[in-house]
């Protein structure tokens, strides 16, 4: 998969942090004006045929990888991995014939910033009848950011049973690892700076669909972003 | 030998300004032309309010037995600093104060201390168990000159030994203060019965545990021809039933409480026991109906039932926490903030019930009560326009069980005199 | 949410939601071949039981260390008449273990407030006299929500969880010593909260004598009330309250108050049968009653785990909550 999206408006400046550079795209997202006048000025960066095409072929991977999604349970981490686990079960579904378990995986309670905002709610974790064990399951996010999220989910996974493979699938990988965690399937690699915060949009949980990218309010932290 | 005082400009009784001379322990004049006479200390007492010596017949001084939470020198101490130049000391020592001897250890311990005067109460009934009939006659001949005879604490709950106690005490001119209490319908009760105690979770205190045994003891002593004295009333109906009781014409006194006054049911809602007392804090009918009692004097005067506590029988959970409250230092100041500011009282009033009253129900010896050229000079200074944070670890008292710590109250007294001697000057011991 | 849970009064429509849906969540722990969280890691939880209660005790400890919390069990077993310096020196030592939270029963209504006022750290109420036990009525409301089909579940929402809902307009009847009764204080507090009808049936002498100021409609006649209720809620009843002329007799009071088979089968086809427990088998409550399908006597004891794990969890597991 390309390591950049050429056609991404900053894609000649990775690191960009200057206002400007990432406006300079303004014209090709349809941004309503400079960035100065409107703080958390949004701009899109996938559109709703963009995420239907990428999850195809995520689902295609899938497949290919898994030969033909044996003992694959796709499990996602809320909120909106939960409806990205059932886009691509029902892909699967259409294209193998068969349809393949799906689920969610709450990791609230393994998260390793607890102690820094007041006890969150959970989320459901919905584990398909037969379990994990010697399954081989399929994490789905919808951002990758520093990979404490998946560090967590890992560790969430290792009470609930003894998988037989743990791979991790997401639409958007907007880079600045914290730990050692790769994804095998990513939808689009999104270079950002920590100032900016990535958001996707899912017609399930928002009414519709869309990546988006806008400057972080100057209050909020690398952490707060939607993936991690 | 007392010396002589000029106290230049107070305002008697809160009325227009006067020197008052001081000689010889007596008033010498009140409103003369300003000259001082030879001799004669000077205090500035523009603007300051005066009163007679308060007098306060309901006072628990704890000594002998509870030195640990008050000595008579300590409480006397408190007593001076509040204005009083006069105390009744309950009986409720221990050993309880039921005969000659310990009435007049207690007598004496006051005359040592020198701070205020101290009369013993005597106990009712031996060992305050209110089973039989304490040596009434011998503490009244004692040296003590025992007249006020309570079991407060407890309540001389028997109607036979009532009714006798009544009739006993007539012989040598004495009175029966009752702590009107039914036993059996405040057994384990922590606070009023009412609205909080039923969402705090507390056993109530019935109101009518007090005003069954108040109608019961004025009719007793209607019956028997003798004076009755209710310890400290706390609930609408008792001011109705006694406002019957006197419209009779009979011999029925009563007082109340500062905290009564100010104080609702409501400060238990954090359970802090420093608000548990007995008779509890009621609600605020009951406050506003004592407050109109105290105006138009059915209410005879206010005492403050000072009961000081030390910190370990207060820092506890409600249930084991001891019942009483300190009051010797706040008690002019409750009554302002209560009476005076509310404009229910003015100060004269204020003179007859916290002294005038006082001392003939207590049947103190000698003239007094008022600030008249002839009469000895037990008198108290007192600004009206101060203002402080009650504090109680300044307080003289040995005890901090006060519910006013941290309330802005109004006032301080600046110098209490008594019979032409300070015991206090500048608001500190003299 | 407030730092500690002292009363029921203490939790918004909200707090009480939040609580309920975290421990539906919870629940399914218990259904794990590893049925702990890391949650509470690392932090002290501190049974503060100066009642004598195994049962209550014993589901804070598992939910304690189901959320992986270290655990200390103090028991004091004062006799009635033990100074509260007990409390207060007790309070000072639990601040010098460190403890994160304190989970307190104690025969002194106040007592946990009181005990607020000497530690830094949270206090859980678990029954102060006759004041509140907040969690049972939490567990109470979590079994009701349960029973009437309206728990948190799996939905298309944040989550995919769809939140569950409240009790509003369910009735729920609470029958017994009302005067002296901790759960049925937290209990009409709180089904309040929830938007439920709270009715309250018990001899004269066993209403708080302000009742008429509480959220609830009063009555003296347990039959006229029973097929108007989707709940029925039976508080224990100590026989010693004959001694003190309560009422007349324990026979009496059965006959009166008491929840028999005949009773049981005037309830609407829906209703159920609760009670916090122990029971008074024959007195409060007709052995058949307890052990009929209405019945949710046990499972409210496992519901117990799940709402105490919710309540440690929101009031431990994040920043400190301002108090």
């Amino acid at each position: 998969m390309p390591a950049v999206d050429p056609s991404h408006p900053s894609a000649a400046s990775p690191s960009a942090a200057s206002p400007s550079a990432a406006n300079s795209g303004a014209v090709n997202s349809g941004a309503a004006g400079p960035a100065r006048d409107t703080p958390a000025a949004r701009k899109a960066v996938l559109a709703a045929a963009e995420i239907r095409r990428a999850l195809t072929r995520i689902a295609h991977e899938i497949l290919e990888r898994t030969d033909g999604a044996a003992g694959v349970v796709l499990l996602g981490i809320p909120t909106r991995g939960v409806p990205l686990a059932r886009r691509l079960a029902d892909r699967i579904e259409q294209v193998e014939g068969q349809p393949v378990p799906y689920g969610s995986l709450d990791v609230t309670m393994y998260r390793d910033d607890l102690r820094l905002r007041p006890a969150r709610a959970l989320g459901r974790t919905d584990v398909p009848a037969a379990g994990i064990d010697g399954a081989v399951v399929v994490l789905v996010d919808d951002v990758l950011y520093s990979g404490r999220t998946v560090r967590a989910a890992l560790d969430a996974l290792h009470d609930l049973g003894r998988p037989r493979a743990v791979q991790l699938a997401v639409l958007i990988d907007r880079g600045h690892r914290e730990l050692p965690v790769r994804a095998d399937y990513v939808g689009k690699n999104l270079p950002t700076s920590k100032q900016e915060v990535v958001r996707v949009l899912l017609t399930e949980v928002d009414g519709e669909d869309a990546v988006v990218l806008s400057r972080a309010a100057p209050a909020a932290t690398a952490s707060t972003g939607s993936g991690a | 030998m007392t010396g002589t005082w000029l106290i230049r400009g107070a305002r008697p009784l809160g009325g227009e300004p006067a020197d008052i001379v001081v000689r010889d322990g007596l008033i010498d004049s009140v409103g003369g032309d300003g000259g001082a006479p030879a001799g004669a200390q000077v205090l500035d007492a523009s603007g300051l309010v005066a009163l007679p010596g308060l007098v306060d017949l309901h006072t628990h001084l704890r000594e002998p037995g509870r030195e640990d939470a008050e000595t008579v020198e300590t409480g006397t101490r408190a007593a001076a600093l509040g204005g009083f130049t006069a105390v009744h000391a309950m009986a409720n020592t221990e050993p309880v104060a039921d005969t000659a001897g310990v009435v007049e250890q207690i007598w004496r311990l006051g005359r040592q201390a020198g701070h205020c005067d101290v009369h013993p109460v005597g106990a009712v009934t031996v060992g305050l168990a209110g089973a039989h009939l304490a040596e009434l006659g011998a503490m009244a001949d004692s040296a003590a000159r025992v007249r006020v005879f309570s079991d407060d604490g407890r309540c001389v709950s028997d109607a036979v030994l009532m009714r006798r106690a009544l009739e006993y005490v007539k012989a040598f001119g004495g009175v029966i203060a009752q702590h009107a209490q039914e036993p059996r319908l405040t057994e384990g009760a922590q606070l009023n019965e009412g609205e909080v105690s039923g969402r705090l979770g507390l056993t109530g205190w019935p109101a009518v545990a007090e005003e069954a045994i108040v109608a019961r003891d004025c009719l007793l002593a209607a019956h028997v021809g003798s004076a009755l004295h209710v310890c400290h009333v706390s609930t609408a109906g008792s001011v109705e039933i006694i406002r019957w009781a006197k419209s009779k014409g009979w011999r029925v006194t009563a007082e109340v409480t500062p905290h009564h006054l100010l104080l609702t049911d409501d400060c238990a809602a954090g359970y802090d026991p420093v608000f548990k007392v007995n008779p509890p804090l009621r609600t605020a009918a009951d406050v506003a109906a004592l407050r109109a009692g105290l105006a138009d004097g059915t209410i005879d005067c206010v005492a403050t039932d000072h009961a000081p506590h030390p910190v370990e029988d207060k820092e506890t959970e409600w249930d084991t926490a001891a019942f009483g409250m300190t009051g010797l230092e706040t008690a002019l100041r409750v009554v302002q903030a209560a009476m005076v500011d509310t404009g229910l009282l003015d100060w004269a009033g204020v003179a007859d019930r916290m002294s005038r009253r006082p001392a003939a129900i207590g049947r103190l010896p000698g003239p007094g009560g008022a600030l008249e050229p002839g009469l000895p000079a037990s008198l108290t200074l007192y600004d009206a326009s101060a203002s402080d944070t009650v504090d109680p670890r300044a307080h003289a008292s040995m005890s901090r069980n006060s519910p006013f710590a941290g309330r802005v109250l109004p006032g301080r007294v600046v110098a209490t005199f008594r019979r032409g001697a300070p015991t206090v000057l500048d608001g500190k011991l003299a | 949410m407030n730092r500690h849970l002292i009363s029921a009064a203490d939790l918004t429509r909200d707090d009480a939601l939040l609580i309920l849906d975290t421990a539906d969540e919870l629940a399914r722990v218990s259904d794990r071949p590893i049925k702990k969280l890391p949650t509470l890691r690392g932090r002290t939880v501190v049974n503060l039981f100066f009642e004598d209660s195994t049962r209550t005790r014993i589901s804070f400890e598992a939910a304690a260390k189901r959320l992986s919390a270290d655990v200390i069990n103090f028991s004091a077993k004062g006799s009635s008449v033990a100074k509260g310096e007990s409390l207060k020196d007790t309070a000072l030592t639990l601040e010098a273990m460190g403890a994160d939270a304190v989970v307190i029963r104690h025969s002194a209504s106040g007592a946990p407030a009181r005990l607020a006022g000497w530690v830094r750290g949270t206090v859980v109420n678990a029954g102060d006299g006759s004041h509140e036990h907040p969690t049972q009525a939490l567990l109470d409301a979590f079994t009701i929500r349960r029973k009437f089909g309206r728990s948190a579940g799996p939905g298309p929402g944040r989550g995919g969880s769809a939140p569950g809902g409240a009790l509003d307009g369910l009735r729920v009847t609470i029958v017994g010593d009302v005067l002296h009764s901790r759960v049925a204080r937290s209990n009409v507090l709180l089904l309040h909260t929830l938007g439920a009808e709270v009715t309250l049936v018990a001899p004269p002498t066993l209403l708080p004598v302000a009742v008429g100021a509480w959220p609830a409609t009063v009555s003296y006649d347990l039959d006229s009330a029973l097929p108007k209720t989707d709940v029925v809620m039976m508080l224990r009843v100590q026989q010693e309250r004959m001694n003190a002329a309560y009422f007349p007799s324990v026979r009496e009071y059965s006959r009166r108050y008491g929840l028999d088979g005949a009773r049981m089968a005037q309830l609407p086809e829906q209703a159920i049968v609760m009670h916090p427990g122990p029971v008074n088998r024959g007195v409060e409550i007709a052995a058949e009653v307890a052990d009929s399908a209405r019945s949710t006597i046990v499972e409210q004891v496992a519901n117990g785990v799940s709402v105490r794990m919710a309540v440690l969890y929101l009031l431990l597991g994040g920043a400190e909550a301002q108090s």
